[in-house]
Parts: C-alpha cells; structure tokens; sequence
C-alpha cells in the first residue's frame, strides 16, 4: 500500500508549527508523536472518555476522532499551553489540586481543557450548565464533585477580579 | 492509526461530487465522530474516504428567501444550538441537539452525519420528522430537494445516489411558522448516551388557544427508521385543548409505531414510555404555544 502524506501547518501553544503528517493518523497520534505533547491522553480512542481533549480555534475536540489532516490552518491548545512564562500552572490547575480533583490523573488534561472553554467565555456559568458543559468526561476515581467545585471556584474568582478591575477603572 | 486506505479532501461541492465520482468505493466523511468510531471498530476498516469536513460553505444557519431555514449539513449540533434563527423560530431542534453525546462530540457532530447514517437514534432525525425538513441533495445531475421522510429508506440506508452528498436541511416557513414543540429523550445517563426512544411533538393553537389546529409527532428507535405517528395526529387535529384530547392522542401512538426488543430496553417497555412522552411532549407544546390544559 502506498502511504499517504500531507502537511500541516498550524499553530499549537501560541507557535506556528509544521508537520508532515500520515494522513491515517488521528489528532491524538500528531500532538504526542511529532510534538511530545503528552498530556494529551489516549483513552478510549473512540470520543467517549474525553482523555484527549484539547481546544481548536477555542472549541473542545477529543483529538482521538479528529484527522491530524483536518489541523491545518487550525489554532490548536492543549494543557501544556496553560503554563505561565516562568513554568507556573494555571488558575485552574491549581484549584484542581486544592479541590483535590485529582486522583489517578488521566482523565485530568482533558477535563481541565474543557473548563478551559468555560472559563474563556467570562461569564457565570449556573451549576447546571457547568454539569452539563463538563459532561464530556468519564472519570474513573469518582472525582466529579471535585471537579467541579474547582471549575466552579475558578470561574467565580475569574469573575471576581474582573469585576475588581473594572471597579478600580 | 487509523485503517483508512486512502483520503480525499474535498474544498468545494462541486469538488466533493468529482471526488466521489473518481473513486466510487470512496464514503463520505464529515466530522466523522461515526465513522472514525466505526473504522476503529473494523466495521469500515481500509476504507477511501473523501473528506466533505473542510468544505465552510456547508456551514451555519440562515433565513433563505422564502422563509425557510436553511441549516449547511456541516453546521454543527453546537452551532445549531446557538444560532439565533434556530433559536427565535424552532428552538426545539436545539434543545433536541444539546442532548446529542456530550460537549465535545457536539462540537464535532454534524446534522448532515446525523441524518445521511440513517441511524433511528440520531436525536435530530424525529425532530427534522416532525417539523416536515427537507434535504438537499447535489450529485453530478445537480441539486434536489426531498422531504426527509423519504430520504430515510431502511436502517442504515438513506437515498443518496452514487456521487450525491447531502449539502443542506431546509424547514419551510409554513412548517414552522406559528408552532411550538418539545422534544424528550429517554435514556439510562444524562449524557454519552444514545436514546431508548426520543418524541418530538409541536402543535399550533387556534387564536382562542383553545384547539388543535394541527399536531405533529415523530420518534426516534420507535422502529427501525424515525417515524411519524399519524393517527395519533389525526385523533387529536382540530380538537379541543383538555386531557381527555391529550390522553387520545398519547394512546393512539400505538397504532402507529412498532419498537423492538433490544439489550437496551424490552418492546414493552418503550410502549409504555412512548405514551407518557406523547403526553408530556404534547402538554409541553401546547403550554409554549400559550394554550391552558384545565383539569
């Protein structure tokens, strides 16, 4: 069989990158082969557990069921991209590990992916919608609770200091 | 890896259509959160597929020039459920969409993929049913329109001719205009899962609000396609709005639909809650379409 390449130009973590891709390979396959990236879990491998998830062009994909040829051309963020300029966690990975959110930890790059898009819009969310916008992961250690208590405590201390900020104008 | 033997991307239709005329064993591919699964599993494993999923054109909600809303079959059940057409016209489908998987799959999720695997549990399918949705169709001959009742054939089978792609869903304005609806899915967890039977009702009131002027109804895994329960439709048009209508009507689902037993759930038992979806869908409806049911 004749092997099929492409290539991919794309921007992850802030920096245009190119690879050149087979292109059988899945999303998954490129961020951890051609870039090391390996929080990104593969799980499943069929779009259920949310392992994989990352952010393209800002929405949440697992990257199991997304063709590395569809990258080109795509904004691409995966938890590596949370680090600070002096390699400090986010807000959020923090207040995954204060809520104690984490137990085996595979599950935990994806799902902070997800409370990544939620935190990005800059609005309170109701617990409700919180529940239902991190559905898309299966934790296997029964951390739900503990997830969201700490999506829901960065979101609130996000909107805290925005509204501060705004305040001190 | 996947098993894939070759792939094609298509930019354009016109693009799609030649593809898919080159390399006739070639399937269609959109967001492909069915067919990478069933690739995975071996179903469709060494298949050519050609990759419909970078065509933009085929994207988002409008109003066309007579009033239908017109949905690209690449919109996705999230943008779907955000659209402000969707949602100031027929906010039922987005509802309906939202229960579709869970947030990454419906930012995946195409309703053209929904529809085009002809699969009974697609959670679109018996919304789209009952709101009398047509698709379009462009293969080499050009472009058709059909009411999605007929472009479902069989399980598994749609009627997509050789070459042809779904390029957009349509609900015309008489079909939406002044009706109200309600979808209900009934399934073991809250999200990833797929229906045991999904109801989707929508009714228009008299003036009054005080009777039927027309009822639809649709369901999902009520048989081996979505489907349309008729004579409960015909039982409760033109009636009178009050429980003994809306009993009628929920009974007379029966006639019409014919569920199986499955290791999801018994025949019997989708019956039983086919009845009481019809109830609450139709109380649901008629109470958005600002009717009173009294006691």
């Amino acid at each position: 069989m004749n092997k099929q390449y492409k290539l991919v130009r794309c921007t992850i973590n802030g920096k245009e990158r190119e690879t050149m891709v087979d292109v059988r390979a899945s999303l998954t396959d490129m961020l951890r082969n051609d870039f090391r990236l390996t929080s990104v879990k593969k799980g499943c491998e069929v779009g259920e557990c949310g392992a994989c998830n990352v952010l393209i062009n800002g929405e949440c994909f697992n990257s199991c069921i997304y063709l590395a040829a569809w990258a080109d051309g795509k904004e691409i963020l995966t938890l590596e991209g949370l680090e600070g300029p002096n390699g400090e966690i986010s807000d959020i990975q923090q207040a995954f590990i204060d809520e104690a959110a984490v137990q085996c930890g595979f599950c935990t790059p994806g799902a902070i992916m997800s409370a990544v898009e939620i935190l990005n819009e800059g609005r309170e969310l109701s617990d409700e919608e919180i529940r239902i916008r991190m559905s898309g992961h299966l934790c296997r250690c029964t951390g739900y609770e503990n997830i969201f208590r700490a999506v829901k405590k960065t979101m609130l201390k996000r909107l805290a200091a925005a509204s501060g900020n705004r305040q001190g104008e | 890896m996947y098993d894939i033997k070759a792939l094609y991307e298509a930019e354009s239709i016109p693009d799609a259509v030649r593809l898919l005329q080159e390399h006739p064993e070639a399937q269609i591919i959109a967001g492909g959160s069915d067919v990478l699964v069933q690739i995975r599993e071996g179903k469709r494993a060494g298949a050519e597929l050609v990759s419909i999923y970078g065509i933009d054109e085929m994207r988002g909600v409008c109003l066309d020039g007579e009033g239908a809303i017109r949905i690209g079959s690449l919109t996705s059940f999230s943008h779907i459920a955000a659209s402000p057409v969707i949602r100031e016209h027929i906010p039922v489908l987005g509802e309906a969409v939202s229960l579709v998987g869970g947030p990454q799959i419906r930012n995946i999720g195409t309703i053209g993929g929904n529809t085009c695997n002809g699969v009974t549990s697609a959670d679109s399918a018996s919304t789209l049913f009952a709101w009398d949705a047509e698709v379009e169709l462009t293969g080499p001959e050009g472009i058709r329109r059909i009411p999605i009742r007929e472009f479902y054939i069989r399980a598994g089978k749609v009627d997509l001719k050789p070459a042809e792609l779904q390029t957009a869903i349509l609900i015309p304005k008489k079909a939406y205009e002044g009706y109200h609806g309600n979808y209900i899915k009934y399934a073991m967890r809250e999200a990833m899962d797929i229906a045991n039977l999904g109801c989707s009702v929508n009714v228009s009131l008299t003036g009054d609000k005080k009777t039927i002027r027309d009822v639809r109804i649709a369901y999902g895994v009520a048989g081996p396609i979505p489907m349309r329960a008729e004579t409960a439709e015909k039982t409760a048009r033109g009636r009178e709005v009050n429980p003994e209508t809306v009993k009628a009507f929920a009974r007379a689902v029966l006639e019409d639909i014919h569920p199986r037993d499955s290791w999801r759930a018994a025949k019997a038992f989708r019956e039983h809650i086919a009845v009481e979806m019809a109830k609450r869908a139709l109380t649901t409806s008629i109470t958005l379409a600002g009717g009173e049911i009294r006691e």
